[in-house]
């Protein structure tokens, strides 16, 4: 069983009452800290270095193709807790060569950063590997509108993510082979 | 009229205090009536400097409008003052009286101009007496306005006074001391037999 | 009125503007001297981004003065002298203007005393440099200081509001109670000075200086004098540790909370004059004034060049004190406001009048000695 053990507060002594042994200690302590070295990044010329696993601005990549990754299955918007991520899905025209093979697109893709909290999610829960947190982390705008990234804006920031996938090229290949599925 | 400089001042700082005064007393709001005082006692200040009593002038600033007059703005803020709160005592018996007073007053006033009214021109005879004592006996300092001959003088020709004046203000502490304390007693006993009447005050040691 | 008189008053108000402007800009710098050594003590760089346009062109100076932030208490001035004036619709307006002048005149009109310098022209007559050379000094010094506790007071109540009201009420509180402590502190060193055989005459701050010179620094002298009235000059400048009126933790910014923009940036220039003047009076009381060091004779040369280098030594010595201030500052927490009461009334009162007892009968007592 564990005692409470009650101390007793020791009454201060004469030189503790008058304050000032502990008063000259602490003046001694920033008197010593005048002299040391300063911590602060200048900011806009120094960077501070990003961390591996970053969580910053939300955009949309591509595939190696040049095509976009993103579905439009609009996991994210359902997962995103602040309701930033606005998806209209739409489909792929059938005469497209180059993309019809593909599923579906979204027609408009919107990330409000007003909205956004970077709490990664979309990022975690996309099945197509299509949208990535990057490292850019200071956005800034002069009016609402401004910050509200649409589906250019969002693979601009985005770029291509050079993956090994191939997924929907596995998939055309398969279909001209006849074992789909 | 041909006014000097010294003239003119005089009769800027006294208008300043006198209309302060009056001010003091004509305001509704208490705090306007403190500030009043204070300009009527820099004014007061004021004609002291005039005459050549620094001394007196700065011991004015210094206790009353620095000291005494921060405690009466602290009570009046303390106590929460209203504008209004007094008009309600202003009782006609009491107007009546302060009337009679005033009235005595102006009167007393107009009696004390007209007899002296000579004076002045008449080559100061009255002020002689003052300005010829020019040594304070024992010590060799020159009655002057300086700060040494005022020290000199109240602890050797002055000294009964001083003491006596020292001991009445001893006396009015005691007495605010005693008053206070036996408040203060009167209601800890409330409070031991009331115990949900718990006052925030610091009770004082017991006597 | 004729010519003599007004040349006379031209000169005295045009050296009143000199002074007036230079204790405002030491103020200004105070202000940065207090964002840069909180800085340096916080592990930080403080300001060091204001630069005019063409003094950063400059290599190595511009970037250096940048640095230092030289040019940031001109860029808080405009940006105080161009914000919103905003006035809350609950106060009293009368006093709400006021109460800003009130706090900003003692502090400015307590130099009129101050001494800072001597010239001693080709003749050998010495002139102290001083606006007004008073024979009461320092009780002017104290009556005028002690006006400027309205400013405060009628600023918390003008405002209407809890918490510039609780620190009005703390501040005149606070500031009668030290001006007992630093009176009576301040008496000893008088009575020294003006003991017989000893120099000085009446309560001029001059004649102050003056005993000092070629002699011991009444710091050494008296040093629980000088202690006292050091701590009792942090309560009525009300800088920290007796932080009382503005107390930011628990009353946000005390009184003048509801102060802003040009308004509050009066204050805030009175705070700091009032820590420049303190730091004065206590360098012509204790440390000697413009004479160079304790026992040793002023090594430079009557004249214009060692009148100017006998103000630099004063300023610096002053430099040094408002360092002091800072450092202290940045170093100890606020006292609760009863400790702030006891401090003064228990402790400091008592010991203000043992040592004014302890110099009296020393003073008698050497005084004896010098008769027999």
């Amino acid at each position: 069983m564990i005692k409470t053990v009650v101390i007793e507060r020791k009454p201060l002594s004469l030189s503790e009452r008058t304050y000032l042994p502990q008063i000259a200690s602490g003046l001694k302590t920033t008197l010593s800290n005048l002299f040391k070295k300063k911590v602060t990044l200048q900011y806009p010329e120094q960077r501070p270095s990003i961390p591996r696993g970053y969580r910053g601005v939300p955009t949309l990549v591509k595939d190696p193709n040049g095509r976009e990754k993103c579905v439009s299955c609009q996991l994210c918007e359902f997962v995103c807790p602040s309701k930033a991520i606005r998806i209209t899905p739409g489909d792929i025209p059938e005469d497209d060569e180059e993309q019809s093979h593909v599923e579906k697109a979204p027609k408009e893709f919107e990330i409000d950063m007003l909205r956004c909290i970077y709490c990664g999610y979309c990022e975690e829960v996309c099945p197509e590997e299509a949208i990535f947190l990057q490292e850019d982390y200071s956005l800034s705008g002069y009016s609402r509108e401004e910050l509200v990234n649409d589906k250019e804006k969002l693979y601009e920031m985005g770029g291509t993510l050079p993956d090994k996938h191939f997924k929907w090229d596995k998939k055309k290949t398969e279909e001209e082979q006849g074992n789909a599925h | 009229m041909n006014l000097s400089l010294v003239d003119f001042l005089f009769y800027v700082f006294a208008t300043i205090s006198v209309g302060g005064g009056l001010a003091v007393i004509l305001s509704r709001n208490p705090v306007t009536a403190a500030m009043f005082m204070i300009l009527s006692l820099v004014g007061v200040a004021s004609l002291f400097v005039l005459l050549e009593a620094f001394f007196l002038a700065v011991l004015q600033v210094l206790v009353y409008a620095g000291a005494v007059m921060v405690l009466f703005l602290f009570i009046i803020m303390l106590m929460d003052v209203g504008p209004d709160s007094g008009k309600r005592t202003a009782l006609s018996k009491t107007r009546l009286i302060s009337g009679f007073v005033a009235l005595f007053g102006v009167g007393l006033l107009t009696v004390l101009t007209l007899e002296y009214s000579g004076v002045a021109t008449d080559s100061a005879t009255h002020w002689q007496d003052v300005a010829e004592e020019t040594s304070v006996e024992g010590a060799n300092v020159v009655f002057s306005k300086s700060v040494k001959s005022f020290g000199y003088g109240l602890f050797t020709k002055y000294m009964l006074p001083l003491q006596v004046a020292g001991f009445l203000l001893l006396a009015a502490m005691v007495g605010v001391i005693v008053l206070s304390k036996k408040q203060d007693e009167e209601k800890s006993s409330e409070a031991t037999e009331d115990a949900s009447s718990a006052s925030a005050e610091p009770r004082p040691e017991e006597a | 009125m004729d010519a003599e008189l007004i040349q006379m008053l031209a000169l005295k108000v045009t050296y009143a503007i000199v002074m007036v402007s230079v204790v405002m800009s030491i103020a200004g710098y105070t202000v940065l001297a207090e964002r840069k050594v909180c800085a340096w003590m916080q592990g930080r760089v403080g300001p060091n981004r204001t630069v005019l346009p063409f003094v950063a062109a400059i290599p190595f100076i511009g970037p250096f003065l940048r640095n230092l932030g030289i040019f940031q208490p001109l860029a808080d001035g405009l940006k105080f002298l161009f914000k919103e004036e905003i006035v809350p619709g609950h106060v009293n307006k009368f006093y709400y203007y006021l109460s800003p002048i009130v706090a900003l005149v003692p502090a400015l009109t307590t130099m009129t005393v101050l001494p800072f310098g001597e010239f001693t022209n080709a003749e050998g007559l010495t002139t102290t440099l001083v606006l007004a050379n008073v024979d009461l000094g320092i009780l002017f010094v104290f009556a005028i200081s002690s006006l400027g506790v309205y400013g405060i007071v009628l600023a918390g109540w003008s405002s209407n509001s809890k918490y510039p009201f609780l620190g009005g009420i703390r501040s005149s509180a606070q500031m009668i109670s030290y001006e007992l402590v630093m009176g009576l502190s301040v008496l000893p060193v008088f009575l020294w000075v003006n003991a017989p055989g000893m120099t000085g005459s009446g309560l001029s701050l001059v004649s102050i200086v003056n005993s000092q010179e070629d002699a011991a620094w009444l710091v050494l002298v008296q040093p629980l004098s000088a202690f006292l009235f050091l701590v009792a000059l942090f309560a009525e400048t009300n800088r920290l540790p007796f932080d009382m009126p503005e107390s930011e933790t628990d009353l946000v910014g005390g009184f003048h909370t509801e102060y802003g923009s040009f308004k509050f940036g009066i204050f805030f220039v009175a705070e700091y004059a009032h820590v420049v003047i303190g730091s004065a009076i206590f360098t012509t009381l204790f440390l000697g004034g413009w004479h160079f060091l304790p026992w040793v004779a002023d090594p430079w040369a009557p004249g214009l060049i060692g009148s100017l280098l006998g103000v630099g030594w004063f300023l610096a010595k002053t430099f040094c004190l408002i360092f002091f201030f800072i450092w202290v500052r940045w170093t100890l927490p606020r006292f609760r406001y009863d400790q702030v009461m006891k401090l003064g009334w228990a402790k400091l009162l008592p010991l203000a009048l043992v040592n004014l007892i302890f110099y009296v009968i020393l003073v008698t007592y050497l005084d004896q000695a010098a008769a027999s």
